[in-house]
Order: C-alpha cells, then structure tokens, then sequence
C-alpha cells in the first residue's frame, strides 16, 4: 500500500511525525494489548482527525477510532493524546513540537477496539442514575403559553446544557478512575443544571438521594481535571462546589 | 434499630439516604482546616528562635501560661498537643478512607498521574503520600510533647534536635507537614469554593499562588529554624540538660 497516497506534492516536505498507537481488541482471543509505530508526513493545519485517517487510509485499515463532526460537537472523539484527555479534531499535530504522539483510549469506559471507547453506554447509565430528566407535577396545558423563566437563568441552564458527553472530565478524573461507580463531573453538571432549572420541581433532599454519598458529591477529592480538560470549558469547579455546599447542609 | 436497618439496607428506616457521607466530608475539611492554621501559628511560634533564645523561652512560657499563672504550667502544652492529637487522628481517620487502596487503584492513580501531568492532580499524590508518611512522624511528634512538654525551650529543644536525634524526624517531617498543609488548605478552597466570589477561575490561580509561596515561606522559615536549633544545640551538647535561663531573670531564677 503506498504510504503517502492522499498527499499532494507540496504537502510532502512536512516534517515527520511519529504515532504510538494503542492496538488491542478484546474481543479477539489472539489479540494482546501493545503500541503500534506508524510514520507519516506532517500537513498544514493537520488535526489527529485527518493524521488518524491518514493513517488507516496509507498504513494500516485495520486501526479503529470514532468520529463524527470533526468540529468538536459530537463529542465522539476523545482520547488520550500523550497521556492528555482531548478531542482528537480539535487537536493540531503542530502543538507537538517534537513530532511525537501517543495515543491511547479512554480508560473508564468499555474499549471496543484501539481508539474507539463506547461512552454512550456509560453516559446513558450516569443520566439514568441522576435521573437527567425534568421533574415536575404541575399539569401543563400545551394550549397554553409557558410560565416565563428569567433570562439569566435560563442562560445559565443552557451554559451547563453545552456539556456533549465526550467523556473527557470522567477519563481525566483519577476519582473515577479509581472508582468506576463515582458518578464523574458530567453526573454532578447535570444535576447542577437540574437544581437551576425552574421547570425541575426537585428538592435538595432529592438529589441527595441521588448523589449524596461516597460514589456522588463526596466522593469527589476536587483533583480539578474535569475543570482543566473539559473541551467545552464548562463551570466544573464552580458548580461542584456549589453542589457540595448544597448538599452538605441538606438535613 | 435504625443502625441495623441502614447497615444492612443501606437506607435509613425513613427510606432515604444515610446523611453520614455529608457529616464525614464536613468534618475531613474541618479537622483538615483546623490542623492546617494551627501548622501556620505552629511554624511561626517555633520560628521564634530566629528573633533569639530570649523571644523563644519567652514564646514557650506564654504557652505554659505565664500570663495568669504564677508558676508556668507544662501541662497546658501537653493538654493542647493531646486535643490536636485527637484533631490529627479525626483526620487521618477521615481522609484515608480517600486513599487507593487496592493494587489497581494504586496503579491507575499512579499511571493516571504521571502522564496526565496536571498539577493538582500529582499534589494529591503528594497530599495521600505525606499524610501516610505523617501517620507516623506526626504521632511521634505529637506524643513527645505530650509525654515531656517540659522540654521545651530555647536549650531543652536544641538538645532533643541534636543530641536525641529529633533533627531528623523534624526535617522530614517539615517538608511533609507543609506540603500537606498548604495544598491542602488550597484544596479546601476549592472544594467549597470558600473564596468563590464572581470569577472562580482567577480565585483559584490566585489561591495556588499563595499555595506556592506559602509553601516556599514556610519551608524556609522551618528549616531555617530547625537550622538554628541544630547549631545551639551542637554547641550545648557539653551541657546536655542544662535548661535556658533568660537574660533578664539570670540573677533571680531558671529556665523550668
């Protein structure tokens, strides 16, 4: 297979860049987990999206990682890059100044094969377990306007809503690591968005019940990982505190 | 009754979740924030021997209450060491149950750490190491001014550093006690956003600024002062167990 097929002439003078990647199928009886080298030329605004693909297309079609969007949206693409949590289409090979890189998948979630994690089966079980839905008993008459929400509020609502499940704040949480049952920062920011909204009729004690023990809001050692990974840039520090504080004083 | 149906229920006999996780959490940054300011006016009262023999002997008398006592009382020092003690074991109690303590929990952390590079994250590792090293240092520490809190003072303390070897479990245990400390008091602030005002984000870079400095400041002034006993006490070795007797009373009484 010729190596550097999908380059143009004058993309071949970048410099080289050197993958480790992880490759390992669990499924497969005979496969066993190691690094793989693979080699290819650097291009001009290159992510590890178009270098990963660039990979599988010239060197190796075997090699399993998750896209969609390539824009940071979908939340499908993260992975450890040198050891870092980060969304791989949002990540340039020109901040590597050595040209190396190392990629691994999430650990905490369920490897399916090399780079591709199912975070969708852990994320699903966090927003069953916060119980991620609007908790009301007022009747609503759809003929009828709704009850307003104040901006600002709703502003914040929608600030803590931009969370899109990547996966990156529970992978670089040494906490959840640790303890797979540790609800992770998403589980925590979706309770605090729940708390905010004012549709949510849902008291303290409530969410006590849901997240007030060693697996929940006090299992958290506040390593700030999430805080400082988080593609989104969500409030993570300031809204588990807050939650803290919150659940702390519920009798 | 209520015990036996949330041990082995795991809910309370009102259906709902045990508080205790909440109370526990409290009270780990409680006893954590009160043995964290007591380090701070610890490290500046022993530092006293800098200002000289007098300013110490004078500082360890007030402790012994010379204010409201006619005769300094040891035993006041060995009564507050006792009640920090107690503090120091609350603490430790509450704080291990964060510690990993399964070889795969070990491993991740310390996999997770060393290529994740994040600050914070690495000064838990420290947190987890010096606060299971101080089990030790901290309790030996903590009983020798319970059992002799007579022995404290400008000559007595030189001679335990030098001649009794102290030194070295001071020396290990200052850097510990800091590091511990001071990340830990940051932490704290961070984990109940205590000094959260409008902009979080600059709370907190403010706050490990001062983690950092105070870490320099009190390390200095700690082994700077550890420093000092070492050499008073080297040049009272000949006189092992002579206590200090003050400029101003050397003609009308002696060190205790």
């Amino acid at each position: 297979m010729p190596k550097h097929k999908i380059m143009t002439p004058d993309q071949s003078s970048g410099r080289e860049l050197t993958f480790e990647i992880l490759k390992y199928n669990p499924r497969d009886p005979h496969s066993k987990p190691h690094l793989e080298t693979y080699k290819i030329k650097e291009t001009p605004g290159m992510t590890l999206f178009v270098a990963l693909n660039m990979i599988r297309e010239d060197l190796d079609p075997d090699l399993a990682f998750d896209f969609v969007c390539r824009a940071g949206i979908c939340g499908s693409c993260g992975m450890m890059i040198n050891g870092r949590p980060q969304l791989a289409c949002r990540t340039r090979t020109a901040d590597y100044p050595d040209g190396k890189i190392r990629l691994m998948p999430m650990p905490a979630f369920e490897l399916i094969k090399d780079l591709s994690v199912i975070t969708g089966q852990w994320m699903d079980g966090m927003s069953k377990r916060v119980e991620s839905w609007i908790h009301s008993k007022t009747e609503h008459d759809i003929t009828r306007i709704e009850e307003p929400v104040e901006p600002d509020v709703a502003d914040a609502t929608f600030e803590l809503d931009r969370c899109i499940e990547c996966g990156i704040c529970v992978a670089s949480c040494a906490t959840a690591l640790m303890r797979p049952d540790f609800v992770g920062a998403v589980g925590l920011n979706r309770i605090a968005r729940f708390e905010m909204d004012p549709h949510d009729e849902r008291t303290d004690a409530d969410y006590f019940e849901l997240v007030g023990d060693d697996a929940g809001i006090f299992g958290c050692m506040t390593l700030l990982a999430c805080e400082d990974h988080c593609p989104k840039n969500l409030p993570l520090q300031e809204k588990i505190a807050y939650m803290r504080r919150k659940m702390a004083k519920v009798k | 009754m209520s015990d036996l149906i949330e041990g082995y229920m795991g809910k309370r006999d009102d259906g709902t979740k045990s508080r205790m996780p909440a109370y526990l959490d409290r009270w780990q940054s409680i006893t954590g924030l009160i043995l964290g300011l007591f380090i701070i006016g610890h490290m500046f009262f022993t530092s006293s021997i800098l200002l000289g023999k007098d300013a110490m002997y004078a500082e360890s008398k007030l402790f012994e209450g010379s204010l409201f006592l006619e005769e300094p009382e040891p035993g006041i020092v060995a009564l507050a060491a006792g009640i920090i003690f107690i503090i120091f074991i609350v603490h430790a109690a509450l704080a291990m149950r964060k510690f990993p303590y399964k070889y795969r929990e070990y491993k991740m952390l310390k996999t997770h750490s060393a290529h994740l590079g994040h600050t914070d994250t690495i000064l838990w590792m420290v947190q987890a190491a010096t606060g299971f090293a101080m089990f030790f240092l901290g309790s030996a520490h903590l009983w020798m001014m319970i059992a002799e809190p007579e022995k404290i003072g400008p000559y007595a303390s030189a001679d335990r550093i030098y001649t009794d070897n102290f030194g070295y479990l001071y020396a290990a245990l200052i850097a510990m006690v800091i590091l511990h400390a001071m990340v830990g008091l940051y932490r704290l602030t961070m984990k109940w956003g205590f000094t959260v005002q409008k902009n979080p984000r600059a709370d907190r870079k403010r706050n490990k600024k001062i983690m950092w400095a105070a870490i320099l400041f009190f390390s200095l002034l700690g082994y700077s002062a550890l420093a000092t006993y070492w050499k008073i006490g080297q040049e009272h070795q000949p006189n092992y167990g002579e206590r200090y007797q003050p400029q101003s009373v050397q003609s009308t009484g002696g060190d205790s």
